[in-house]
């Protein structure tokens, strides 16, 4: 039976993914955003998962406004890094696990979640930098990635409780796969930022540490926020935060009645660029 | 009956709602062309005819051609797709975004590296925020 063993929620900047690819990371500017990140690395060595389920969202990269899927599962045997117009990042290709996704994809359809399912899609900054905050540089990536796409570009974008609903949907799902698998499951984007308009620039570190407070803690509850509450604290696109509450929806805490997640990592930074950077890693009891 | 967008009183921001997206659609596409190498190439060998290849208004290429981004966020532009002419110009996320604000590329880096700009009267139009429309353009522009 494949199990969800942990949840990891991390920011998703791509100057992140360009400091690294640049080898920048020791600069001043840089070295106390990375300095966070150096537990992770190595609790992802001593963890490395079979499977990572990633939630992230497409920045009008594999997905134009020809089509927008709301939510849209990676069913795919391998992902190309895309060139978002910069030329595409200097990291591994993404293998994935077809066999799983496409059950999952099943699995989560049939709990009323209309996914779209995907098997050509380049993946952008949003999955592939925290796959280098986690891992590092390697030649290769540790293990295979399910990409999982959420609109959070145009809106109305899903809910948080939908979000948080979701999120109990894949954890039946991952449960309900003979494999013996260990999968954990990524929630990024965030923390609080705008890129847009006079207001850009806006941060807002009281609203995020009650955001990680409380995604720890009070999850159902975080759920209920409703859109307005981001836009307004956190910024127009502080918005990417419902993504963590998919992940959050996943653990075991909230699916099996089990204890609260043991806090294995918390980290905060102000500013990777126009970002808050946040960063939590849950491991279930 | 009218639609809830309770987001109109946030100052300083446009969401790209489905509105917005109807608005932009053509200007959003030229945006996604500029990923292509070839396509970044031959905007910027005449950006005037390559804009005139798409169902864009007039009012959308003069704000294109003028860099303007809260002009292009005005006419339906959404940021993610405005930032592929950003990467075509070999700018950065903070300085298009930056750029938005009336603020010298410095002012905003040195505003964001002390913090981020406060939420503190800038949650809704009408307060006296550094964001609110009255005082528009921030910074050195602003003193101009």
């Amino acid at each position: 039976m494949a199990r969800i063993t942990a949840s990891v929620y991390t920011s998703h900047v791509p100057a992140i993914g360009a400091a690294i690819d640049m080898g920048k990371t020791q600069e001043p500017y840089w070295q106390p955003v990375f300095a966070g990140y150096e537990y992770s690395k190595e609790w992802m060595k001593d963890n490395t998962p079979d499977v990572i389920f990633l939630v992230f969202n497409d920045h009008a990269t594999a997905f134009s406004l020809d089509m927008i899927p709301t939510f849209a599962i990676g069913t795919a045997a391998q992902y190309t890094p895309a060139d978002e117009g910069w030329g595409p990042r200097p990291v591994p290709l993404v293998q994935g696990h077809p066999a799983l996704a496409s059950h999952i994809a099943q699995s989560v359809i049939q709990q009323d979640f209309d996914l779209t399912i995907v098997n050509k899609m380049d993946v952008d900054h949003g999955l592939t930098v925290p796959l280098s905050l986690m891992c590092g540089q390697p030649v290769a990536w540790p293990c295979p990635v399910i990409p999982f796409a959420v609109n959070v570009v145009q809106y109305p974008v899903p809910s948080g409780q939908r979000c948080f609903n979701l999120g109990k949907a894949i954890a039946r799902a991952v449960k309900s796969f003979d494999e013996d698998l260990n999968v954990q499951i990524w929630g990024t984007g965030g923390m609080s930022h705008q890129l847009q308009g006079p207001r850009a620039g806006l941060i807002n570190k009281e609203f995020d540490n009650v955001y990680l407070d409380r995604l720890i803690a009070d999850p159902a509850g975080l759920a209920q926020m409703p859109h307005i509450d981001y836009v307004r604290e956190a910024g127009s696109e502080g918005i990417e935060l419902v993504m963590w509450l998919i992940a959050r929806g996943a653990m075991s805490d909230v699916n099996e009645g089990r204890a609260a997640p043991k806090v294995a990592h918390r980290f905060y930074h102000v500013p990777a660029s126009n970002t808050a950077v946040g960063h939590l890693i849950l491991e279930n009891t | 009956m009218a639609l809830d967008k309770p987001y109109l009183d946030v100052p300083g921001t446009t969401i790209f709602d489905a509105e917005q997206s109807r608005k932009g659609y053509g200007l959003n596409q030229f945006c996604m062309s500029l990923m292509k190498p070839e396509n970044r190439a031959r905007f910027k060998a005449d950006e005037r005819a390559y804009l005139d290849e798409w169902a864009m208004t007039d009012e959308q290429k003069q704000a294109v051609l003028a860099r303007d981004l809260n002009w292009c966020i005005r006419t339906g532009g959404n940021i993610y797709f405005l930032a592929k002419i950003g990467a075509t110009d070999g700018k950065s996320f903070q300085q298009m975004a930056g750029s938005m604000t009336g603020m010298t590329e410095d002012a905003y880096r040195a505003m964001m590296v002390a913090g981020g700009r406060s939420v503190q009267g800038n949650r809704y139009i009408g307060e006296d925020g550094d964001a609110q429309a009255h005082r528009q353009p921030q910074g050195q522009a602003g003193k101009a």
